[in-house]
């Protein structure tokens, strides 16, 4: 991780992998018997994102508000209501095939139970390279080379081992390991290190930022931890009650965050470093995602929040460079009163934030 | 969490400490000495806690940090005789000093381990109190929060009339920031960080002297971490109990702790106060505990975590258990394990042979401790002062 500079998004790179406007429903159902209810859980509303080669996107947000949901999205492992997933700027259409499978891989939070318990490393390495006819020949010698790839060094001790004799880090290098050996160009990494301990939760950081810079992946880093998320990512993306309400630059996000729920989870994070404990900027919980809040989902618990943040969802808004957040504080308030005396949603600032757009899947 | 760099080295064993009360003088209300637990019998046995020293003092908060099987939950577990099989204890006592009754008249410490079945019913929840990390298993699934209060302080408090009991069930809701119409719930109803806060003022019912909290955040959002944690420590500052902190997040300690402990395979490895183990751990372990978590300020740089792992507690590394991760360990470390013990002239206990005899510690393991040179912030130092005396 030498440059942790943010990769320049000139206009012309296109993303390797892309979400737009992303939004998934699930049906659930509530109560039982004869009272039991179909009810929309909105998990995933209007969530774009963009992963660049060589960048490391972070989606952050409490427990509930749609991280896995997005990264199951764009691994097309879940179909969305409405909105696209593109590779390479074309449109990815029907089921996650074995082409798409190849590009774009999953590495998941719990490395106990993703790996076989009957079958040694090598086994797991070698199937998929085989399946996908990416080893270069000789089998054996890629599985050495995968290990040797994610510091699994020396190889050959590794390459023999069932995954009970690995530690967590050994293991989770292994499922990275794994995720390469198809020699994707995306990583989608679902809380990678939540589950390890905490002494060795950089190394595996340190290891997807290796590959990033020396294999140029695109990675998206699902977690709840921001401090993790600031030191490993380029771009964090913040995720609230299933929408996106701030994307920027790590840093730039983190020192001075524009979205009131970001500053929130800021100020609830630990950090040893302040020499007083804050003031928390706001109290409670997030909403039900079965009748989500109108207007700005964050209002009930927003301490700046206006009359008009209860009736119409806040446009999405630049307010640095490379730095949005959806949330009125943000926009000119003339044009705030404009639209809050009744212009209507057609003139709206953003017209695609408004309704809840439904439609089957 | 970035440590700021020590320019002015200075020899922590050759600093008096001024003002600061000397460690006899806090007023202990737990005190676990020699303590060793055993999982399983014989060669095949796992030293899960071994021989550890610790002592919590009345009103104070006791942070206990280490990585997962460090053997936390079992050092609690054990002193308040709540150990499950195959977990024996093989050693040690655990004195409970129980605060001085109304009339001054000094109340009698009572050895935990040596108690009876009875004299431990009449303290467990009464005297010491318990909240783990998941309150759903604590909590009976099939009755209100209000019956659970009930029955509890129907137990506990048999002076108390049905309405009585209803309203001190509604004001310890209130206590902890909920309201008393919860009462009529079922846990089911309510969403983890209310069934914790629950579990917290059931905790606090009888007005306990002590509070075991092992991990009671950690499976919550950071917002309602934090919550809970301020509600907690307000708490403790009106109501006096002490509390034992178990977490594996060394950084939410140094914020909420008065002073932590750090566990390593089984073993108590420094004792300081927060801010002196934070600004100048002694241990190479805790050193490279508190590199683990990334700073949210400033410039970002490559942090290396710890290397290798931890330890299999059947299977130890010989002399200090910490030597195949430890990056200044000298050959004595591979052979003997060094003990707790206190740093000459300070308020801090460190089970390291760089800083014994002859030995000489790197400058990243002698940086000036704040609690020595100048306080932390002025009201912390006030708080722990006064509760020092
Ligand atoms: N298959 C499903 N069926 C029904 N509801 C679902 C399904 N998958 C997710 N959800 C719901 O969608 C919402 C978002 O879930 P998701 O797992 O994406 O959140 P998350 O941000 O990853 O949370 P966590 O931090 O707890 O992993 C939650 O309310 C969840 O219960
Ligand atoms: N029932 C059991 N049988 C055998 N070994 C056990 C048992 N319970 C715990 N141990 C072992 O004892 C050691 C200490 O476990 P303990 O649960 O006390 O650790 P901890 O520090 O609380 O960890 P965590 O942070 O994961 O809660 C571990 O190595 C564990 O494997
Ligand atoms: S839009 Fe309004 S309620 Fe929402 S975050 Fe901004 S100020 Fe708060
Ligand atoms: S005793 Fe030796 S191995 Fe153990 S922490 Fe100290 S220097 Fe390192
Ligand atoms: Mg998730
Ligand atoms: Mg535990």
């Amino acid at each position: 991780m030498t440059t942790l500079a943010v990769v320049p998004k000139g206009a012309i790179e296109t993303p390797v992998l892309e979400g737009r406007d992303l939004t998934k429903s699930f049906r659930v159902k509530r109560g039982s018997g004869l009272l039991a209810r179909r009810s929309r859980l909105h998990a995933v509303d209007q969530v774009s994102v963009q992963l660049m080669a060589g960048a490391v996107s972070a989606v952050v947000g409490e427990s509930g508000s749609g991280k896995t949901t997005v990264a199951r999205l764009l691994a097309r492992i879940v179909k969305p209501d409405t909105g696209e997933v593109l590779l390479d700027g074309h449109v990815v259409a029907g089921a996650r095939s074995r082409r798409f499978a190849a590009q774009v891989q999953m590495v998941f939070q719990d490395p106990f139970s993703s790996l076989n318990p009957v079958h040694r490393v090598r086994h797991h390495l070698a199937r998929p390279l085989q399946i996908h006819h990416t080893a270069d020949g000789d089998v054996d010698e890629a599985v050495m080379q995968l290990l040797h790839r994610v510091a699994l060094d020396p190889p050959a001790r590794f390459a023999d081992k069932f995954p009970h004799e690995l530690s967590g880090g050994q293991r989770q290098r292994v499922a990275i390991a794994r995720a390469l050996a198809v020699r994707p160009r995306v990583l989608l990494a679902d809380e990678p290190v939540s589950m390890l301990d905490v002494s060795i939760r950089l190394g595996v950081l340190n290891l997807l930022a290796d590959l990033r810079d020396r294999e140029r992946l695109a990675i998206l880093y699902v977690t709840h931890d921001i401090a993790s998320a600031r030191y490993m990512a380029d771009t964090i993306v913040v995720m609230y009650a299933g929408q996106l309400v701030e994307a920027a630059p790590s840093v730039g996000l983190t020192d001075s965050p524009a979205h009131p729920y970001t500053q929130l989870l800021l100020s609830a994070a630990p950090d040893p470093e302040r020499l007083e404990r804050p003031a928390l900027a706001a109290r409670g919980a997030p909403p039900s995602l079965l009748a989500p809040p109108p207007g700005c989902r964050f209002h009930p618990r927003c301490p700046h929040v206006m009359e008009i943040c209860k009736r119409m969802a806040p446009p999405t808004v630049t307010v640095a460079p490379d730095h949005t957040a959806a949330c009125w504080l943000h926009v000119d308030s003339g044009e705030r009163v404009l639209d809050g005396a009744g212009m209507g949603p057609a003139t709206s600032p953003s017209p695609q934030r408004e309704a809840e757009v439904q439609r089957p899947p | 969490m970035s440590l700021p760099g020590a320019s002015a080295m200075t020899s922590p064993g050759s600093l008096a400490a001024p003002g600061a009360a000397p460690d006899r003088g806090v007023d202990p209300v737990l005190e676990i000495r020699g303590l060793c637990v055993d999982y399983g019998f014989g060669d095949d046995a796992a030293h899960a806690v071994a021989d550890c020293d610790l002592t919590l003092g009345r009103g104070r908060v006791l942070g206990l940090a280490g990585e997962s099987g460090s053997g936390k939950s079992t050092l609690a577990m054990a002193a308040i005789r709540l150990l499950r099989s195959p977990g024996v204890i093989t050693g040690g006592e655990v004195l409970f000093h129980p605060r001085p009754a109304s009339d001054g008249e000094p109340a009698t410490t009572l050895d935990l381990l040596a108690a009876g079945e009875q004299e431990l019913r009449a303290i467990r929840w009464s005297e010491i109190a318990i909240v783990l990390q998941s309150a759903l298993n604590a909590l009976n699934p099939v009755s209100t929060i209000g019956a659970q209060f009930d029955e509890l302080l129907a137990t506990h408090r048999p002076g108390l009339g049905r309405a009585s009991r209803r309203d001190r069930a509604g004001d310890l809701l209130e206590l902890v920031g909920m309201t008393p119409d919860r009462l009529r719930s079922y846990p089911h109803e309510m969403s983890g960080g209310m069934r914790q806060r629950a579990m917290i003022a059931m905790a606090l019912a009888l007005d306990p002297q002590v509070m075991i909290l092992d991990e009671p955040t950690t499976a919550l959002d950071v917002v309602t971490q934090r919550e809970i944690l301020e509600e907690l420590m307000g708490l403790r500052d009106r109501l006096g109990f002490a509390a034992l902190f178990i977490t594996h997040d060394l950084s939410l300690l140094v914020e909420f702790a008065d002073d932590i402990a750090v566990m390593y395979a089984g073993r108590l490895m420094e004792r300081a106060p927060a801010a002196s183990l934070f600004r100048s751990p002694r241990l190479p372990y805790t050193y490279g505990l508190l590199h683990c978590f990334p700073p949210m300020h400033g410039e970002r740089h490559r942090m290396d975590g710890i290397p290798g792992s931890p330890p299999d507690l059947r299977d130890l590394p010989p002399g200090c258990a910490f030597h195949p991760r430890c990056q200044w360990a000298i050959p004595r470390c591979r052979q003997d394990v060094p003990k707790l013990e206190p740093l000459t002239g300070s308020h801090r206990e460190v089970a390291c042979w760089l800083h014994r005899d002859n030995a000489t510690a790197p400058p990243e393991l002698m940086r000036p401790d704040p609690a020595v040179a100048q306080p932390r912030t002025a009201a912390v130092s006030d708080t722990s002062a006064e509760r020092a005396v």
